[in-house]
């Protein structure tokens, strides 16, 4: 594997609350290299899709960038003037949103927003752009690209609406690919469709993935590696294999028992009791102390010590040291 | 160039710019269903609306000279448009008289056009027919030309306040909060007074005072706008600013600019009359007309066809706009759409 396309460190990103601001993105640290691809995987409110807009310099106001560095394809992305940073949006890092149904401008047709996305970074023509268009449509494997391209967002079924805005976050050949919860809103069988799509893209093309996902079953379909997030802060990370077959983090462990199987029929399914708690209830120390089944006086007032497992393997949690401490 | 050829040049512009946009919108699937669906269910206000704008535009081309040309020196170098050359170039009694009366109606003296006058002669004789024809075009100059300058205003401000918000936002809620506290009428008054009474002062002084109703309406749907996915689906593909309020803002705020054209239209024409109520409106409008009238209604036996004739066709106009403009928003609303999309 190559250099790093995204790297992100000790990333904080804050919104005003009652008692000052609160970090909803708090010292995250992730790297995601050329033909990778990395989950972010955590529960809704965590912020994984806060920390990909801050990627992108998107965080919406009232919220901000407090601190940290991130850096795409080697540039310093919060360093970078208004006009360097809009060439960078789609050209070097492209998004695909959570909802393809609005994603979609409904007065123009799914073709135009394609030429419209290649056309605002590249000098070409319309008819080589609609060319494009066309043969990007085909890649991924609209049928009948030709004729899709005049149809308009409502003429199209979620599945290939989802594939529109793959094809045009493809369109200008990204280094990093954010995919915030690209399946989460499509039917079950189009979003194993969609999965097999994009990790054939992602074989063809060499773009580094950062997924950002709440399903387990996305990340075990397409992750190579995993960084789990809970209430702004990353607590385990490693390889699929690490986090998916020996997670050690409380938290991770959780969300592992939450996922439906056939194997436990009948039995009532085990849930992490409670729900992430707003920004502004956050606990001083570990911030899953509030939920966590295993936890220990020092968990809500000091910080967790990083911990590495193994080779690749990280969790940020007292009980974790403490059992590594005892062997 | 002469008063009346620029009169021709731009009424040739509008009809070509008329043209053109029916012509773009009907590229659209979207406009065009609308197009037909709106012939489908007011197909008399439609014909009614277009009967007034043809007599508008007749109106509106107008030369010197040729047929019918008047034998005194004064008519003839008078340019006349289409709707003038339909009637005798001294069409004209002396006084009032009566709808197809043959003779004055004080003092009964015989008529130049003995049952000519259709709608009967006003007080300085002039044919009421003619008048009343000539009032469309000052009706849809009011209208028209207002909300030509009400629209654009209202966009340009509202989509500022409504995309960037903050300081610009309060900026221009400062300056509709102040129009707003200002009593219409009043600032209305003190602005034809400022600017004098032709038609362009009176539909700039309208302008002024009702665009803020409309940059209202943009600026709260900009601010929706802004937050949806496709807008931020832009942003992250480096869309810039304008671009975005050019291809993903403004598009979705159009169907709202047609609805507040055809509403604010017959509101507007409406303000004239009450306008010329006050004796600051438009000359040879419907609402002079219905102002002079005021005084008829108190002579014995009542002069009434003066008044009628004005009030008749300004109640016609409005009420088919009013028709078309009502269903002009239940195709192209959101929030009325009907069932099936």
């Amino acid at each position: 594997m190559s250099g790093a396309v995204l790297e992100v460190h000790g990333l904080v990103t804050s919104f005003p609350s009652e008692g000052g601001r609160s970090p909803v993105v708090d010292e995250v640290s992730v790297e995601v290299h050329a033909g990778e691809v990395l989950a972010l995987v955590g529960e809704s409110g965590c912020g994984k899709s806060m920390t990909a807009f801050s990627i992108l310099r998107l965080v919406p106001k009232p919220g901000r960038i407090d601190a940290g560095s991130v850096r795409v394809a080697g540039r310093d992305v919060l360093a970078l003037p208004v006009a360097e940073m809009r060439s960078l949006r789609g050209s070097d890092a492209a998004m695909i949103f959570q909802e393809p149904m609005t994603s979609l401008n409904p007065v123009h047709t799914v073709g135009a927003q394609v030429v419209e996305a290649i056309r605002l970074h590249e000098k070409v023509s319309s008819d080589a752009a609609r060319a494009r268009t066309v043969d990007l449509f085909d890649q991924v494997r609209i049928p009948d690209p030709a004729a899709r391209f005049n149809a308009y967002p409502h003429e199209l079924s979620g599945g290939l609406k989802q594939r529109v805005m793959i094809a045009m976050a493809l369109s200008l050949r990204p280094k990093l690919l954010i995919a915030d919860e690209p399946t989460t809103a499509l039917d079950v069988t189009i979003q194993a469709q969609i999965l097999e799509l994009l990790r054939e893209l992602q074989r063809d093309t060499g773009t580094a993935i950062l997924l950002i996902t709440h399903d387990l079953g996305v990340v075990n379909e397409l992750a190579d590696r995993i960084s789990v997030m809970y209430a702004g802060r990353i607590v385990e990370e490693g390889t699929r294999h690490q986090v998916l077959g020996s997670a050690r983090h409380p938290y991770t462990q959780g969300l592992l028992r939450s996922i439906p199987s056939l194997a436990r029929r009948g039995e009532p399914l085990e849930e992490i009791a409670g729900v992430v708690p707003p920004p502004s209830e956050w606990p001083a120390g570990c911030r899953f102390a509030t939920r966590c089944p295993a936890v220990l006086e020092r968990c809500a007032a000091e910080l967790p010590p990083e911990v590495r497992l193994a080779e690749g393997q990280l969790a940020r949690c007292h009980v974790v040291a403490r059992e590594q401490a005892a062997g | 160039m002469e008063a009346h050829a620029w009169q021709n040049a731009i009424i040739a512009l509008l009809v070509a710019g008329l043209v053109g946009a029916l012509v773009a919108a009907r590229r659209s699937d979207l406009w065009r269903a609308a197009g037909h669906e709106l012939l489908r269910r007011r197909p008399i206000a439609l014909a009614v609306v277009g009967v007034f704008v043809l007599i508008a535009l007749f109106d509106s081309v107008s030369w010197v000279g040729g047929a019918g040309a008047a034998s005194d020196q004064l008519a003839a170098h008078k340019p006349r448009s289409l709707i003038d050359r339909m009637f005798p170039s001294d069409y004209k009694e002396r006084s009032y008289s009566a709808p197809l009366a043959g003779a004055e109606f004080y003092g009964g003296e015989a008529l130049t056009y003995p049952g000519g006058h259709l709608l009967g002669t006003d007080i300085l004789g002039r044919d009421v027919f003619h008048l009343t024809l000539k009032g469309a075009r000052i009706a849809l100059l009011i209208g028209g030309f207002t909300s030509l300058i009400v629209i654009p205003l209202a966009l340009f401000f509202g989509i500022s306040a409504g995309y960037f918000g903050g300081r610009v936002d309060d900026a221009v809620f400062f300056v509709m909060s102040v129009l707003a506290s200002i009593p219409n009428l009043l600032l209305l008054i003190a602005l034809i007074m400022v600017m004098g009474r032709d038609p362009v002062s009176v539909c700039v002084a309208l302008g002024v005072t009702s665009w803020v109703g409309f940059c209202r309406v943009a600026r709260g749907e900009t601010f929706k706008l802004r937050e949806l996915d496709y807008v931020q689906a832009a942003r992250a593909l480096g869309a810039s600013e304008w671009s975005i309020i050019q291809r993903h803002i403004l598009p979705n705020l159009m169907h709202l600019v047609v609805i507040t054209f055809v509403l604010l239209f017959s509101g507007l024409v409406l303000s004239e009359a009450i306008l010329a109520w006050l004796g600051i409106g438009i000359d040879d409008s419907w609402g002079q007309m219905i102002d002079q009238a005021r005084d008829e209604l108190s002579r014995d036996p009542i002069i009434w066809w003066n008044l009628a004739a004005a009030s008749t066709a300004l109640f016609g106009l409005i009420l088919a706009v009013n028709f078309v403009g009502d269903a002009v928003r239940d195709i192209l609303d959101p929030r009325t759409l009907r069932e099936d999309q």
